[in-house]
C-alpha cells in the first residue's frame, strides 16, 4: 500500500467515528542537512522554564546553521504517529521513557546505534534505570532527559499533634501500615478531612511490588509477573490503607482537591500526613511554603532498603526523520554534562533572583548531577530541605524503572484497569490481577511475535 | 380517425439550453464539496474497510488478514462493554436532552422580549471547548466537595460517588451531556416559533385545552425538528468521545491514576486500539461496526419517523 493510502487510512479510522479528536501533521520543512546545516524540527518539547531554553540557546551557538524549530506543546501520539504514517514526521521528539519499548518495536523510532558512535556520545554518563527505560533487545532508541524519582514526604507538624515522629513512620512494616495510617487520618460522620497515608496506586504500585520482591514485568520487557502473590499482597496492602479511609469515592475526590503546584498545597492546609510522591514537590515546596514541617525519606522495601521507582523523558528519532544529524548533535549536546550545568546555573541564579532556594535539577547524567550539586548547589540553611535534598541524592542510585517492553502502554492498562476494579469494588485483589495477566500475557505475546 | 397527443414523459423530456446551462453551473458549484467529500471522506473509508482486513500498526504494511479483526472484536470482552456503556447512554441522553429542550424552548416562547438574552445564555454552554467541560464537570461531580453533592446535601440526601462508583458513572456522565442541549433548545425554539398562531386559535375555538393544543397542534408541527434532533443527538451520542477522554482517560491527573470500565466508551476503546495500542487494522473494524450501527438505527427511525413526522408542503 501507498504511503498515501496509509496516510488516508489513518485519517479514516477516525472520520468514521470520531469527530475532533484532531490531527496534525509535520510543519513540511524539507530538512536533509548535516550536523551543523539545515532544518530541525520537534515535537513533544516546549520552551517552559530556563532548564529548557538554556540548553537549546547552547545547541543554537553551536549551530549557527541549522535552523531549529520547536512546535512548542506536549507529546501527542496521533499526532506522532500520523506524522511518521504520512512520511512528514519531525526530525526530534521528546516523548515519555516508557513509551519507547512499543514505538521501537514497531520501527516508529530510529536505532540510535550509529548516533552514539558518530557523535561519541558517553552512554555511560546516563543513570542505569534511564538507560534500561530507552533500550530494546541491546538497541539505543533514546536519549534520557531529566530522572524523576519518588520519596515519601511527611508532615512532621501532624505528625507530632499525634505524639509521632517521622522514624514512627515505618513503611517497612506493612502489618502495621493500617493502625498507622488510621491513627493519622481523619475521618468523620463518613467524611475525610485528613489523609494519613496515601499509598499512591495505581501510579505507584510497580513500587509497592519492588519494595515486596516483585518485579511486574521481565527484564527484557516481554513477561508480566502480574498474577505473583507478592504483588496480590502489596496490592491488598494499598487497598485496604484507602479504604480504610472513608472509601475509594470519598478518598479520590478529597484528594482530587489537592493543588500541589500553589501555596494552598496540601501540606500548608494540613490535609495529609504521609505520601509517597515524585522528587518535584520538593521545589514547589521551598518556592510556595518553606517554613512547612516538612520531612523527606527514601521509600522502603520491607526490610528497611530504600527503593524508587525512576521515570522521565528521552529524545527519540522518528523514522523518516529528515536530519538524524543534526538530531544528534542536538541530542548529545542537551544532555551533555556541560550543558546541564549551565542550565542548572541558570535556574539556581533564577531563584536566586526571586529569594527561594535552589534544591537542585534532577537529570539523568551522573556526571551533570555530580557536578551540579558539587558546583551551584549551596545548602539552604534551612535544615529540612538540605536534608531532603540529600534523600533524594541518594535514593537515585536505589531507582529502578520499568523495563521498555514492546506492548508497554497495554501492559500498563492492563495492570492499572485491575487495579481501579479493585478500588471500585468490582473484583478482588487476586482475581482482578489474574485477570491483568491475561490481558498483559496476550498482549506481550503478540507484540513479541 | 381521432388522434390523441401523448405527452412525453417528464423524464425524457428533452431540457432546454436554459436548463442544460443551469445544471452545468450547480455541478461547478457542488464541485468543491464533491471534490471535498471524496478526497476527506470516502477515500479514507475506502482504506480503512481495507485496513479492517488488515493487521496494520501505522508504521509497517498491512498484512492481510481476512475477517480475524471482526471475529476478535466479538470475542473481546471490552468492546462489547464499551459498546454497551454507548447504547446506555445514548437511551437514557437523547430522550433526557429531548424532553428537557422542549421544556425549556416551551418557557422561552413564553418570555417576551428577553427571549434573545435567554437564548444566548442557553446557547453559551455549547460554546465551550469539550475538554473544559470534562474539567469542570469532574469537579462539579465531586462526591465531598463538589457543587451537585453539596446541594443535595442541603435537602438531606447524600450524595453519590458519581466519578467512582460504577453504577453511578454513567448517570454522571448524562448529566454533564445535558450541558450542551443549549443547540437542541435552539432549534425547538424556532420550530415553535414557525407553528402557525391560526392553528392554535382554531383549536381553541374547538374547545381544546392546553394539553391538547400541544398534543394534537404543537407536537405534530413540530415534529419534523424533533425527528432531526433524535437523529442528530442519537448518532452524536454513540460517538460521544472528547468530554470522557479528558475525564477518565485523558489529563495528567487521572491518566493511569483512576478510570473506570462504566466510562469506558467506543470510541474511547477504538482510540486506545488505535493509537495507543497501534492495532489499526482492528480500530478500522470497530469504526465500521460502529458505522453500520448508526446506519441501522438511523434507518429504523426513519422508517419509523415517516409515519409520524409532518413535512410542510407534504400532500394530504
Amino acid at each position: 500500500m501507498t504511503r498515501m493510502v496509509r496516510t488516508a487510512a489513518l485519517v479514516g479510522v477516525l472520520a468514521l467515528a470520531v469527530s475532533g479528536c484532531g490531527g496534525v501533521g509535520g510543519d513540511g520543512d524539507e530538512g536533509g542537512g548535516t550536523a551543523t546545516e539545515g532544518t530541525l524540527s520537534t515535537m513533544g518539547f516546549g520552551l517552559s522554564d530556563e532548564i529548557a531554553t538554556t540548553r537549546v540557546d547552547a545547541f543554537r551557538r553551536d549551530n549557527p546553521g541549522v535552523d531549529l524549530k520547536i512546535t512548542e506543546g506536549g507529546f501527542d501520539e496521533q499526532q506522532f504517529l500520523s506524522a511518521v504514517a504520512s512520511g512528514n514526521p519531525p526530525d526530534l521528539v521528546y516523548m515519555d521513557r516508557k513509551l519507547i519499548g512499543t514505538y521501537a518495536r514497531r520501527g516508529s523510532i530510529q536505532p540510535l546505534t550509529d548516533c552514539v558512535d558518530k557523535q561519541d556520545i558517553d552512554m555511560g554518563q546516563y543513570r542505569p534505570a534511564a538507560k534500561e527505560q530507552v533500550t530494546l533487545d541491546g538497541a539505543v532508541y533514546g536519549v534520557p532527559e531529566f530522572s524523576s524519582v519518588r520519596v515519601v514526604y511527611l508532615n512532621e507538624a501532624l505528625l507530632r499533634q499525634e505524639g509521632l515522629t517521622p522514624a514512627d513512620v515505618d513503611l517497612a512494616d506493612w502489618a502495621g501500615l493500617p493502625a498507622l495510617n488510621a491513627r493519622l487520618a481523619t475521618v468523620s460522620g463518613g467524611r475525610l478531612s485528613r489523609i494519613g497515608i496515601d499509598p499512591k496506586i495505581p501510579e505507584f504500585l510497580p513500587m509497592w511490588a519492588k519494595a515486596n520482591g516483585v518485579d511486574m514485568l521481565s527484564a527484557d520487557g516481554t513477561k508480566a509477573n502480574l498474577d505473583d502473590p507478592r504483588l496480590v499482597e502489596a496490592l491488598t496492602t494499598g487497598i485496604k490503607l484507602i479504604q480504610d479511609q472513608a472509601g475509594w469515592g470519598r478518598f479520590k475526590s478529597f484528594r482530587d482537591t489537592f493543588d500541589f503546584f500553589g501555596a494552598q498545597n496540601p501540606l500548608a492546609k494540613n490535609q495529609i500526613v504521609a505520601w509517597p510522591m515524585e522528587e518535584w514537590f520538593l521545589n514547589q515546596a521551598a518556592k510556595n511554603t518553606p517554613k512547612a514541617e516538612l520531612v523527606v525519606r527514601p521509600f522502603v522495601d520491607r526490610q528497611g532498603r530504600p527503593v524508587t521507582l525512576s521515570s522521565g523523558l528521552a529524545w527519540v528519532v522518528p523514522k523518516g526523520a529528515k536530519n538524524p544529524d543534526a538530531a544528534c548533535a542536538f541530542m548529545k549536546k542537551v544532555t551533555a554534562t556541560d550543558t546541564w550545568v549551565a542550565a542548572a546555573k541558570a535556574r539556581a541564579d533564577a531563584r536566586r533572583a526571586a529569594g527561594q532556594p535552589f534544591t537542585g535539577v534532577y537529570t539523568g547524567n551522573v556526571t551533570a548531577d555530580q557536578r551540579i550539586f558539587d558546583e551551584l548547589y549551596q545548602p539552604t540553611g534551612n535544615r529540612r530541605f538540605d536534608d531532603a535534598v540529600a534523600t533524594i541524592r541518594s535514593v537515585q542510585d536505589a531507582a529502578f524503572a520499568m523495563p521498555a517492553s514492546p506492548a508497554g502502554a497495554e501492559f500498563d492498562k492492563a495492570w492499572t484497569d485491575a487495579v481501579n476494579r479493585v478500588l471500585s469494588g468490582q473484583a478482588q485483589p487476586a482475581e482482578a490481577l489474574a485477570r491483568a495477566q491475561q490481558e498483559a500475557t496476550a498482549a506481550l505475546d503478540k507484540a513479541s511475535k | 380517425m381521432a388522434t390523441t397527443t401523448v405527452p412525453a414523459p417528464a423524464g425524457r423530456r428533452r431540457r432546454t439550453p436554459l436548463a442544460r446551462r443551469e445544471a452545468r453551473w450547480a455541478y461547478l458549484f457542488l464541485a468543491p464539496w464533491i471534490v471535498g467529500f471524496l478526497v476527506f471522506n470516502a477515500g479514507p473509508m475506502i482504506a480503512s474497510a481495507w485496513l479492517s482486513l488488515t493487521e496494520y500498526d501505522a508504521i509497517n504494511a498491512p498484512r492481510y488478514t481476512g475477517l480475524d479483526n471482526y471475529r476478535e472484536l466479538m470475542a473481546d470482552p471490552m468492546v462489547a462493554r464499551s459498546l454497551g456503556n454507548t447504547v446506555y447512554y445514548t437511551v437514557l441522553h437523547v430522550p433526557l436532552v429531548m424532553a428537557i429542550s422542549l421544556g425549556l424552548a416551551l418557557l422561552l416562547k413564553r418570555v417576551g422580549r428577553l427571549q434573545g438574552f435567554f437564548r444566548t445564555v442557553f446557547y453559551l454552554p455549547v460554546m465551550t471547548p469539550a475538554v473544559a467541560v470534562g474539567i469542570l464537570f469532574l469537579l462539579l461531580l465531586n462526591t465531598q466537595d463538589g457543587l451537585l453533592n453539596r446541594g443535595l446535601a442541603l435537602v438531606g440526601i447524600e450524595g453519590p460517588s458519581w466519578t467512582t462508583d460504577p453504577d453511578w458513572v454513567m448517570p454522571g456522565i448524562v448529566l454533564m451531556g445535558l450541558w450542551s442541549l443549549g443547540s437542541t433548545v435552539i432549534i425547538y425554539l424556532a420550530a415553535l416559533q414557525n407553528v402557525p398562531r391560526d392553528l392554535y386559535e382554531a383549536a381553541s375555538i374547538d374547545g381544546a385545552g392546553g394539553w391538547a393544543r400541544f398534543r394534537h397542534v404543537t407536537l405534530p408541527m413540530i415534529s419534523g425538528a424533533l425527528f432531526f434532533t433524535l437523529i442528530v443527538n442519537t448518532i452524536s451520542s454513540l460517538q460521544m468521545f472528547t468530554e470522557v477522554y479528558t475525564m477518565y482517560f485523558g489529563n495528567r491527573q487521572t491518566q493511569g491514576a483512576f478510570n473506570s470500565d462504566a466510562a469506558s466508551f467506543y470510541v474511547i476503546h477504538l482510540f486506545q486500539e488505535a493509537f495507543q495500542f497501534l492495532h489499526m487494522g482492528f480500530a478500522s473494524a470497530m469504526a465500521w461496526l460502529l458505522f453500520v450501527i448508526i446506519l441501522i438505527i438511523t434507518l429504523v427511525q426513519v422508517k419509523l419517523g415517516n409515519r409520524f413526522v409532518y413535512y410542510e408542503g407534504d400532500q394530504p
